[in-house]
């Protein structure tokens, strides 16, 4: 069977890992591509590499370092920041990455999610979308959730799939940081009525979390970053903590 | 021991000699087919869709040079599919090297399936030298919306709704659906076993 995923998410800023202490087994906490071997060999079914740099330099910088990423790390990575054209993603692409993911760029241009279905595949298009609950309904936040828009939260994802973005990476902006868990109706919304996987995100504090959002929400992967940055859960106890409840993982 | 990666218009190809690389093994890229067929190994991979990626290797007169290949090949996603006998995916006559169809995942009635496939998935009934040393039920990384039926030349079985061909097998064809090169320690013993085969 399917399993479920435990996805670790590095923020990446000229080419360094932002949030990365607490790792004295390795040398360079700092380092994407150390920390990034690190969580696949505890387990990690996948990674997701932010790039945060604002700089002019960034694409070349990125670009390197996804070459490296792929050069070294043996499970599936995705790319995403500041990705807005084909040939960004041509480009990390061709360096390595096995999927690239697009929020703001996106949702200002819509035909970017058909024009990169049509020339990667759907497979490699991951549409993240963080969303904030007010007024009544989840909507759709751009620029790192600095910007509020009048669309909810499900009709851009519903849209984003019709055009043909094969993931949806879904960040609550009510739970990030909170550590009171993931936001489970309108993760189980999307994942319940989109035929495409959806990556829950935001909120993560216990090992129950994880389990809520696999069996409530019926989410198919769950991403996290401080608590496996700083250790407060490890991915090797948290798989076997899974698996003893029942929900399908990989050892 | 020469290994070569056939060229064609389907991705993912550095995942693979990045994978080679970290078992200490170079790979060659080359379209060119004296370069194939002189190969020790030829490894066929492919993410894309089946019909660009024949008319591609048409053009080029592959099709002809890999159905003749007598080296151990190994075929992976597309790969896999191309050497099957026809594809669903916009009706398309593939290599016909394992008499198999190639279909399209379908959603039960009272179920949502998600397609593509996007994940970690079992592999049981193993029976092939690539699968020395992988045990029974080992997890691969999967990433398909089409899929090889069940045939005699089946290797390896998965299920997503149906069981179907995670891997197949006949004389020195060998052919495998999911990743070996993204699927951790075990995806990479298993090209370890495929350089070994005698």
């Amino acid at each position: 069977m399917l399993t479920k995923r435990i996805i670790p998410c590095l923020d990446i800023k000229d080419g360094r890992t932002v949030k990365g202490v607490n790792f004295e087994n390795i040398r360079d906490a700092g380092d994407p591509i150390e920390l990034g071997a690190l969580y696949a060999q505890q387990g990690a079914d996948e990674l997701v590499f932010l790039d945060i740099t604002a700089t002019n330099e960034r694409r070349k910088t990125l670009s390197e370092l996804v070459r490296q990423i792929a050069r070294h790390v043996n499970i599936p990575f995705t790319v995403g920041g500041g990705i807005s054209s084909v040939g960004d993603v041509s480009v990390l692409l061709q360096n390595g990455a096995d999927k690239i993911s697009v929020n703001t760029s996106a949702f200002k241009r819509p035909e970017l999610v058909d024009e990169l279905a049509r020339e990667f595949g759907s497979q490699c298009v991951v549409l993240a979308i963080d969303t904030r609950f007010e007024d009544g309904d989840w909507y759709v936040y751009l620029n790192g959730g600095r910007v509020k828009t009048d669309v909810k939260c499900y009709d851009w994802a519903k849209e984003a799939v019709s055009r043909g973005a094969g993931e949806i990476l879904l960040t609550s902006m009510n739970n990030d940081g909170t550590k009171q868990g993931f936001a489970l109706d309108i993760t189980g919304k999307l994942s319940q009525n989109l035929n495409v996987p959806v990556i829950a995100s935001g909120g993560a504090g216990t090992m129950d979390h994880f389990m809520d959002v696999f069996e409530n929400a019926q989410a198919d992967a769950a991403l996290a970053a401080s608590i496996f940055h700083y250790k407060e859960i490890e991915i090797p106890e948290l798989k076997t903590y899974l698996y003893q409840k029942g929900v399908n993982i990989r050892f | 021991m020469k290994t070569v990666i056939i060229k064609y218009n389907a991705g993912n190809i550095r995942s693979v000699l990045y994978a080679l690389d970290r078992i200490g093994v170079e790979g060659v890229v080359t379209d060119n087919p004296e370069e194939i067929r002189a190969a020790d190994r030829v490894i066929f991979p492919g993410v894309g869709e089946a019909s660009t990626a024949m008319n591609y290797l048409k053009e080029r007169k592959l099709d002809l040079l890999i159905k003749d290949l007598k080296q151990p090949t190994l075929g992976i996603c597309l790969g896999m599919q191309l050497m099957c006998k026809h594809s669903e995916e916009n009706d398309t006559p593939c290599l016909g090297i394992f008499d198999v169809e190639v279909k399209k995942f379908q959603s039960p009635v009272d179920n949502l399936l998600k397609i593509p496939q996007i994940g970690w998935n079992n592999i049981t009934g193993l029976y092939s030298a690539i699968f020395e040393h992988v045990r029974e039920n080992s997890y691969m990384y999967f990433v398909h919306s089409y899929y090889a039926a069940l045939s005699a030349d089946t290797v390896a079985t998965t299920n997503y709704v149906i069981n179907y061909s995670s891997a197949l097998q006949k004389d020195n064809f060998y052919a495998v659906q999911f990743h070996p090169e993204k699927s951790a320690d075990a995806g990479q013993q298993i090209l370890e076993n495929f350089l070994k085969i005698q």
